[in-house]
């Protein structure tokens, strides 16, 4: 199979993945080698990360089987677009690619961010092309994460994020970035070793033999019958993969490989789990391992804090949903409690921190915690075993919340610290005392931030309530007294945000220093702000245009897993059809 | 057999095709242009930079004749004695003097570029580096105790007059003297374990000596040969870890870096590891392994010793050269502990490779390919990050690292390169450094060595912070205000030559699979 016969839809598909993860990283090469002006640097970081936007818009077209490669077919439920080459084939790694509606709306969300976050550097005038370079590898990264299909790409892109995220905080962060940047770098390492020892157990309990062709040719560990390839079925070099569609097959199967005992009575899967969810919950991040973020989030320039918020913390979610949840499902049945416990703590916690805050960015990144608990929450709840039904319509509920959410707090937290930094800009400080009066100064930034800081709110008609009331409808049937909590975090929500909006934009006039440099919103800055608003309310308004792509996958993940619960744990028969919500 | 069909026999070992003398092609031609240098600077003594073309000349020879052209076309030969049964040459040998060589032609250039050797001295120094080349392919093909014992010397005393080639300097001299009195000392050690190890068993051949083991071990052997044995296994291994800088026998390690040249300490570091590592793996294997089955099984206390003694040697040289390297401020010392710490990283595929044996042979190759894979890829970054410190020393006079505050302003490229270098060390990915230490943790899975392995695993997150340090103070510290930061181009004959070390470390990642290929045919020939 030639890499440059483009007749072949395959081919094409390959090329479209491979452009959309490594041009960032072709770009950052360029601009490496090729020396340029300020100016010229941004201008082109900009044009690559408009290109990949597009890319990444033609893989979110509706297209159904057999159309244009690349095309989303909307009621497929399963991953779709896969392309899978041998990368060390000693150890059955593969360059493994494809998307579904689980990651197709992250990736746009990060191309998306990406965009904005680029055009939002245009006041960063330090060692420009160094930054646009490191800028561009970490959008690599974030791609390949979202995109990568084999754990081991997987764990690859997901460190590769690591090394510029360091030096985007520790060179053109504020006066403490270099103790931000370490304390990021350390707790993201020590999660990144976790998921290292996960990955190695898995690997090795794993056995290719325990699956049928059938499920073999699905997870593409056997590519499909007369699909371009010429060799029928090519010998593996061990039974052990990295698969992660495989993995979660395994991981799913009566009589697992995984369930054997390890330590302490507790089975091989139950400690992969931990040890995973502790590393994506770093990542996402959960109270008590959320400490780096409040430091990370204030001392990084204003638009690596929207990629942080909007992108890097939606990895820690992804990965919970993707990896821990469909490989070990016995394990998030015995931990379900502590998982949704987690999850509600993780909201009051930061709600009440981001209440106590006078800096205006602390606030935000502790709100950026306690939304993050709404996903932790939705994903955990495991409403499959309330009664005995196993119903999954409840679980199905809450973990699309959680997707929803994810997406909506990538849209209003990134648009909050957007619009932080511009009065940061203005006035250099954050102090939440000092403020006032905003709104007869800068009439469209308030606007713009009122939209959005609603959004965050969770008012309806805002993308922020179509999550969280998902979230708390589907756990009301897991725990009452879990929902009931959930819904009452929104009271202090509404405390802290109403009180900032008060604090900030309300009030007679603005009394703190520089109040001579608050000038209206430019062009180019309302023009960063106004897209995140408009999605916001598309989102709250219409919100089926996400649920389209999101649900069917959910659904069908939820319902794998809550036949699963009934199969393998009690032996009940299980309800198979999916609903949509 | 008369004395003629002794004569014939013995010309028959040397000369046929494929026989001993063309096996050992590469260390004659070696040897050979240790006599060209020394005979050119008395006939031409004009030509004044005449050392250094020879040996750049000779190593080039040395490794077209080392190239196994063969390997492509035909199936790996496999192993065979040489020289009558002291020396054994297989893939392991090639694969390793293959890796030495280039080396040896990568330092040669490193040594002009930076000008360490200087016109007067020049030939004395590739004269003895040419030497410990030679003693280092006798460590890595060793198949008889003389030839461990002679390889080792020859590997070792050119080295200690290099530790102290910058004689007006008093640290150099204190290095290598220190590096002699120790080396001395460990190797007489060595030299007594290994007299009792012959002593017991009657023989100096490796494996008629594994085969004496397991008959001494079935006939019940008797307490007082068992310990003799110990006591000359763990002997044996004194030698051996002075070699390797492994604890407790790593002093000599920061000390003898810090005063000889950074050129010469790369040369300790990465050619010297190398070849006792070699060494490691055809003692370890060569006592535990035996074709026999019935044999093999009875040599399961021997592996069991080996395992627990490396595997322990290797955690805790590990461990210790990681938190060691913390307060160091001189850039040779931190890299001298870094080397410690990597040495006990490479120490632990050895042990599950010795674990392996009898239960998997198939795994127990693959460790000790591991092990070459790891070996490749620690030449680029060690000798990269050798060579930026030494030309830095040049611009700056300095090895401290504080002085390379900011460094990032003047001469990004060559910070970007150690920045590479560090994370590489680290192992982070997508740097070749993550490869080298996941197939070495994947190799301790197989083995079931977990506590080697979590061991392992903690002691990267130890490395993290004097590796980040570096990396920090380059490119996050401000500039001091008394001097400007060095300017090193990339487009100069140092900065291009870090270069050429530097993409390997990325690239070397992304082909992974094309080098363990390379490295499992390297082990394939190894236990049969």
């Amino acid at each position: 199979m030639s890499l440059f016969d483009f007749n072949d839809p395959q081919v094409v598909l390959t090329w479209l993945l491979s452009l959309i993860i490594f041009l960032p990283a072709a770009g950052a090469l360029l601009l490496c080698l090729v020396p340029g002006k300020d100016g010229w640097c941004r201008g082109f970081s900009l044009a690559v990360t408009a290109v990949v936007f597009l890319l990444t818009v033609w893989l979110a077209l509706p297209g159904g089987q057999g159309g244009l490669p690349g095309r989303f077919n909307l009621s497929g439920d399963q991953m779709q677009n896969m392309v899978c080459y041998a990368w060390i084939p000693s150890f059955n790694i593969f360059y493994f690619l494809g998307v579904d509606g689980i990651s197709l709306p992250l990736v746009l969300l990060t191309s998306f961010l990406s965009v904005l976050a680029m055009w939002a550097s245009w006041p960063i005038t330090k060692h420009v092309r160094a930054y646009c370079v490191l800028f561009l590898l970490l959008e690599t990264g974030m791609l390949g994460v979202f995109l990568s299909l084999d754990f081991f790409l997987f764990y690859v892109f997901w460190e590769v994020m690591l090394l510029p995220m360091y030096f985007l905080i520790g060179i053109w962060g504020g006066p403490r970035r270099e103790y931000a940047a370490i304390k990021f770098f350390l707790f993201t390492l020590v999660g990144s070793v976790m998921i290292l020892v996960a990955m190695l157990m898995l690997y090795f309990a794993s056995d290719l033999n325990r699956l049928t062709l059938d499920q073999l040719i699905a997870c593409r560990v056997i590519p499909p019958l007369g699909a371009g390839s010429t060799a029928l079925v090519t010998p593996l070099a061990s039974s052990h993969t990295f698969n992660l569609l495989a993995l979660a097959q395994l991981g799913q199967s009566g009589g697992s490989p995984f369930q054997q005992i390890l330590f302490w009575s507790h089975s091989l899967s139950w400690w992969a789990f931990v040890l995973l969810f502790i590393g994506f919950v770093i990542k996402l991040p959960a109270v008590p391992v959320h400490t780096w973020l409040p430091d990370a989030h204030v001392e990084a320039p204003t638009p690596i804090s929207m990629i942080l918020a909007g992108v890097l913390l939606k990895m820690g979610g992804y990965g919970v949903l993707r990896i821990c949840y469909p490989i070990c499902p016995d394990a998030g049945y015995e931990l379900a409690w502590f998982v949704a416990g987690l999850g509600t703590l993780s909201m009051i916690y930061g709600a009440l921190a981001a209440m106590a805050q006078s800096d205006f960015k602390r606030l935000v990144a502790y709100s950026s915690v306690s939304h993050m608990g709404y996903v932790l929450l939705g994903i955990g709840a495991w409403s499959a075993v309330a009664g005995s039904q196993y119903d999954p319509h409840y679980w199905q509920m809450a973990m699309n919340g959680a997707m929803f959410q994810m997406i909506a707090h990538g849209l209003s937290s990134a648009g909050m610290f957007f619009l932080v930094g511009v009065v940061y800009e203005r006035v250099h400080h954050r102090n939440l005392d000092q403020f006032g009066g905003l709104f007869a100064r800068m009439p469209v930034y308030g606007g713009l931030s009122m939209g959005i800081f609603f959004a965050a709110l969770g008012l309806p008609g805002l993308c922020g309530f179509i999550g969280e009331v998902f979230v708390v409808l589907g756990v009301w049937s897991y725990s009452k007294v879990l929902a009931v909590v959930a819904a009452s975090v929104v009271i202090l929500t509404a405390g802290y945000i109403l009180w900032t909006i008060q604090r900030v934009y309300l009030g007679a006039e603005y009394k703190g220093p520089h109040a001579e440099a608050l000038k209206p919103m430019s062009r180019r800055e309302v023009a960063i702000a106004a897209p995140l608003l408009a999605f916001a309310i598309l989102f709250g308004v219409y919100p089926q245009a996400l649920w389209n792509y999101i649900t069917p996958t959910v659904n069908k993940t939820v319902t794998v897993m809550a036949n699963w619960t009934a199969n393998v744990k009690d032996h009940s028969p299980a309800v198979q059809e999916p609903i949509q919500p | 057999m008369n004395f003629s069909d002794l004569l014939h026999s013995a010309m028959h070992d040397l000369l046929a095709p494929g026989a001993s003398l063309s096996a050992f092609r590469p260390e004659l031609t070696l040897c050979a242009t240790i006599l060209v240098i020394l005979l050119a600077k008395m006939a031409l003594p004009r030509w004044t930079t005449s050392a250094f073309w020879l040996t750049l000349l000779g190593i080039a020879a040395a490794l077209w004749f080392a190239y196994p052209w063969s390997w492509a076309s035909d199936a790996i030969p496999p192993a065979h004695s040489i020289f009558t049964g002291v020396l054994v040459s297989d893939s392991f040998s090639v694969f390793l003097r293959l890796l030495l060589l280039l080396f040896a032609i990568l330092f040669t250039t490193f040594t002009q570029v930076s000008g360490v050797a200087s016109q007067d001295d020049m030939t004395e120094f590739y004269v003895l580096m040419l030497g410990a080349l030679v003693g280092m392919c006798l460590m890595i093909s060793a198949n008889h105790i003389l030839m461990v014992a002679m390889g080792v010397e020859l590997a070792s005393v050119p080295c200690y007059v290099l530790a102290g080639t910058q004689r007006q300097q008093p640290r150099s001299s204190e290095a290598s003297l220190k590096y002699a009195v120790f080396g001395a000392g460990a190797a007489g050690i060595m030299l007594y374990g290994l007299s009792l190890l012959v002593g017991v068993l009657g023989t100096a051949h490796l494996p008629t000596m594994s085969t004496r083991l397991a008959m001494l071990i079935q006939s019940g052997g008797g307490l007082d040969r068992g310990l003799v044995l110990v006591l000359g296994g763990l002997m044996l291994m004194v030698g051996v870890g002075f070699k390797l800088s492994a604890f407790p026998f790593h002093f000599w390690a920061p000390d003898v870096f810090e005063g000889a040249t950074a050129e010469v300490a790369a040369f300790l570091s990465i050619a010297s590891k190398a070849a006792a590592l070699g060494l490691l793996v055809r003692l370890a294997l060569g006592f535990s392994f035996h074709p026999d089955p019935a044999m093999l099984a009875v040599l399961a206390p021997v592996r069991h010793y080996i395992v627990v003694l490396v595997g322990m040697l290797a955690v805790v040289t590990c461990t210790f050269g990681n938190l060691a390297a913390y307060g160091q401020n001189n850039m040779k010392r931190l890299l001298a502990y870094s080397t410690i710490a990597h040495a006990g990283y490479m120490m632990m595929p050895v042990a599950a490779a010795v674990a392996l044996v009898g239960v998997d042979m198939g795994e127990a190759r693959a460790a000790v390919a591991s092990l070459c894979v790891y070996l490749a890829i620690y030449l680029f970054m060690n000798l990269a990050a050798f060579a930026i410190v030494a030309f830095l020393r040049n611009e700056l006079g300095s090895e401290d690292l504080r002085e390379y505050a900011g460094m990032v302003r003047r001469s990004p490229g060559l910070t970007v390169c150690m920045a590479v270098v560090m994370f590489s060390l680290l192992g982070l990915p997508p740097l070749s450094g993550f490869v080298a230490k996941w197939f070495i943790f994947l190799s301790l899975i197989s083995a079931k060595l977990w506590i080697v392995l979590a061991i392992g695993a903690l002691n990267t997150l130890l490395s993290l912070f004097y590796y980040l340090r570096v990396v920090k103070v380059m490119t996050l510290s401000a500039e001091p205000l008394h001097r400007p930061a060095p300017t090193i181009p990339l487009v100069s004959m140092a900065g291009s030559y870090c270069m050429v070390l530097t993409v390997p470390v990325v690239l070397l990642f992304f082909f992974a699979g094309g080098l363990l290929n390379w490295a499992r045919a390297a082990a394939s020939t190894l236990l049969y």
